[in-house]
């Protein structure tokens, strides 16, 4: 293609994003902006399913019949929450097989808070209220994202997780409202999720290297930080209402800003946690690879069967 | 082919009786009932249809959108073609 | 011995123990698609035992409620079928066990549906419709996998052969049915037997399987005889209610 012509293909693409006109898979798209959506679309979707582990983990010991369904049937939204953002990277063309292999070695990324364990049944709480909460918040804006596919993928998300935050939300109330013992589980879960949480917004804006040209692309519609800053700010008073304490002694009310200060986080684990070193990416890992390999002769086998079906449905109509 | 991908099918909906049915997504599977049996699990877990259609992604045709102009812009200038381009006098009803 | 009650729990465990079986599947599926298939299998079966233990408590007339009975009764007052025990070992031997286990179910809730007591009529209404679905899921993958490649046939047969005698059980019959069946509150098992001879049968002849010519009978759980297994499900089951007794969750 003539240089003029990629000009012009682009300033008609940055016209398409700026009138906020969708871009639809067959449309021309700068190499760039794919790759960014690949890479933001799969890491999304590994999310969701390495995602399904650390709650899965508490499936089997569930307190009764009704936590025990909502688990499950959360847990299941996940997995289908992972599938409909593979089919949306797969209108990039970014094969689902070649994008999990990539989990799988370590090449692509996954959010990092599921690299903590859940060590109790209030961790089911703390993810749905935390963790849930602070993917809701980067996952609404996310709806209106300038590529067609992952927006709708995102709308069909936004609606099924509505039940997820509020579900985590109702364990982490009556474990507040009950024994003494119970209120520490719940107040012991919080400690441990409430500043990976925080992380999972991602780096601090000065440090997003990614952070500008999404937001030009209408990839991204808000910062890092500004996300983050609104997670303390409709947490911290949650918090508060069902007596549990938010375990940052530097958080306080800024009423200048109309928001609350908060303390530093730790950006060396984050890092470390990001690099592999967290408490459970090797398992994490390897638990997803594992299921795959175990499936592996399943997948054959089917594909095999579908084989020889076509050839008899051939052979009985000829 | 120890490593095929199964198929890609695109999935489509039918939300109840007199809609049309409406793409949702897609998913993979290794043939056609599979497809279907999959499309029940993942996308109709909310009551969300009462049909479905299954269609392998290598068999739907798309329009290109580069064609998008000759396509689709010639039947902007036909406006005879919608009601509101006719005058009907104060006083008429139902019509 | 309140038969009713007593019948009431092996329809309720062999949902409850199901459930759990499937439910560990959940993460670790072949293929994400059939992740979310296994956990509705487990979300109705799961659903199914809770109505059942419901049942079941107010027919005690204890104030046992049905998370008292999942949660809270000791190993041997378990009644579930041996079959629904088995561990999952593959995914082909989850989808054996259940598609034995779903073949005898969907007979069952078809008769089921006419009970003279209305509760267990209703329960079964809306349990026969899930029950289809899971008969129609598991035959696929069974003939699939039995009929796809030499490695899936081989892993299908060794698990039908692992999992029938388990399958005798399902037709155990002892006098907690007798006077049930008498009132018209639960079919009679002899029926469901021949028709459920034909249907297994024919699935496994198109799944290229061939059933064991041992008929030896694995029975037990009806009367609380399980086997090791089923200490480790209740293990893990009951963890949370057994740390921390009689508090809200």
């Amino acid at each position: 293609m003539k240089e003029h012509n990629i000009e012009v293909l682009e300033r008609d693409f940055q016209a398409k994003i700026d009138n906020d006109i969708k871009i639809e898979p067959k449309d021309w798209m700068p190499d760039e902006y794919r790759q960014t959506l690949i890479r933001q679309i799969s890491q999304h979707a590994h999310s969701e399913v390495v995602g399904m582990l650390p709650e899965g983990n508490w499936i089997t010991r569930a307190p009764n019949l009704r936590r025990k369904a909502v688990l499950l049937a959360k847990v299941q939204d996940e997995a289908g929450h992972g599938l409909y953002l593979y089919s949306a990277a797969e209108t990039l063309g970014a094969d689902r097989e070649q994008t999990i292999d990539d989990l799988h070695s370590g090449k692509a990324k996954y959010s990092s808070i599921f690299n903590y364990p859940t060590l109790s049944w209030a961790d089911m709480g703390a993810v749905g209220w935390l963790v849930d909460g602070a993917a809701i918040m980067n996952q609404v804006p996310l709806c209106r994202c300038s590529y067609g596919p992952y927006a709708r993928a995102m709308v069909r998300v936004c609606k099924e997780e509505s039940f997820h935050q509020r579900q985590g939300f109702e364990i982490m109330t009556t474990l507040a409202q009950g024994t003494a013992e119970q209120k520490a589980m719940a107040q012991d879960a919080l400690n441990r999720f409430w500043w990976p949480a925080l992380m999972m917004f991602g780096p601090p804006d000065e440090d997003s290297k990614h952070t500008k040209q999404s937001m030009d692309w209408k990839i991204k519609r808000h910062t890092n930080d500004e996300l983050r800053q609104m997670m303390v700010d409709i947490t911290v008073p949650q918090a508060e209402l069902i007596g549990l304490t938010i375990p940052d002694p530097d958080l306080k009310w800024n009423k200048e800003k109309g928001g609350y200060d908060f303390g530093e986080i730790n950006w060396d684990e984050f890092w470390q946690v990001v690099k592999g070193n967290g408490p459970c990416n090797k398992d994490r890992i390897e638990t997803r690879r594992k299921a795959k390999e175990n499936g592996a002769w399943v997948r054959e086998a089917a594909n095999a069967f579908a084989e020889k079906r076509k050839l008899r449905n051939t052979k009985k109509a000829s | 082919m120890a490593n095929k991908e199964w198929p890609l099918y695109e999935v489509f909906i039918r939300s109840k009786q007199g809609l049309s049915h409406k793409h949702v997504g897609s998913l993979r599977a290794a043939d056609e009932q599979m497809a279907i049996d999959n499309a029940r699990d993942v996308y109709t877990r909310r009551s969300e249809g009462i049909s479905i259609w299954v269609v392998e992604s290598n068999s739907v045709f798309a329009s290109d959108p580069n064609d998008a102009d000759s396509l689709y812009e010639p039947s902007n200038s036909k406006v005879y073609r919608h009601p509101t381009f006719y005058d009907v006098p104060d006083g008429i009803e139902h019509m | 011995m309140n038969a009713l009650f007593e019948y009431l729990l092996r329809l309720g465990d062999d949902s409850l123990i199901l459930g759990h079986r499937l439910s560990e599947w959940c993460g670790h599926g072949p293929i994400l698609e059939e992740d979310i298939a296994m956990t509705n299998l487990s979300l109705d079966l799961i659903g199914q035992a809770t109505s059942f233990l419901k049942y079941a408590g107010e027919v005690e007339g204890k104030s046992r409620n049905e998370d008292d009975l999942a949660f809270l009764r000791f190993e041997r007052e378990y009644k579930n079928l041996l079959l629904v025990e088995r561990p999952n070992q593959n995914f082909g031997a989850t989808m054996m066990r259940q598609f034995l286990f779903d073949a005898y179910r969907k007979l069952f809730f078809e008769r089921l549906v006419h009970s003279t007591d209305s509760q267990l009529s209703a329960i079964a209404a809306k349990s026969l419709k899930e029950t289809k679905y899971h008969l129609k899921h598991s035959s696929e993958w069974v003939i699939r996998l039995g009929d796809g490649t030499e490695e899936s046939h081989e892993k299908m047969q060794s698990a039908l052969d692992d999992l029938w005698k388990y399958s005798a059980e399902l037709f155990y019959q002892d006098d907690v049915d007798e006077d049930l069946i008498e009132n018209g509150i639960i079919p009679a098992v002899d029926a469901i037997k021949g028709e459920w001879d034909v249907l297994v049968r024919n699935v496994l002849e198109q799944a290229t399987l061939i059933i064991p010519s041992n008929n030896w009978e694995q029975v037990g759980g009806r009367k609380g005889i399980h086997s090791e297994h089923l200490g480790y499900i209740l293990a893990e089951l009951q963890y949370m209610q057994r740390a921390y007794p009689g508090m809200k969750w």
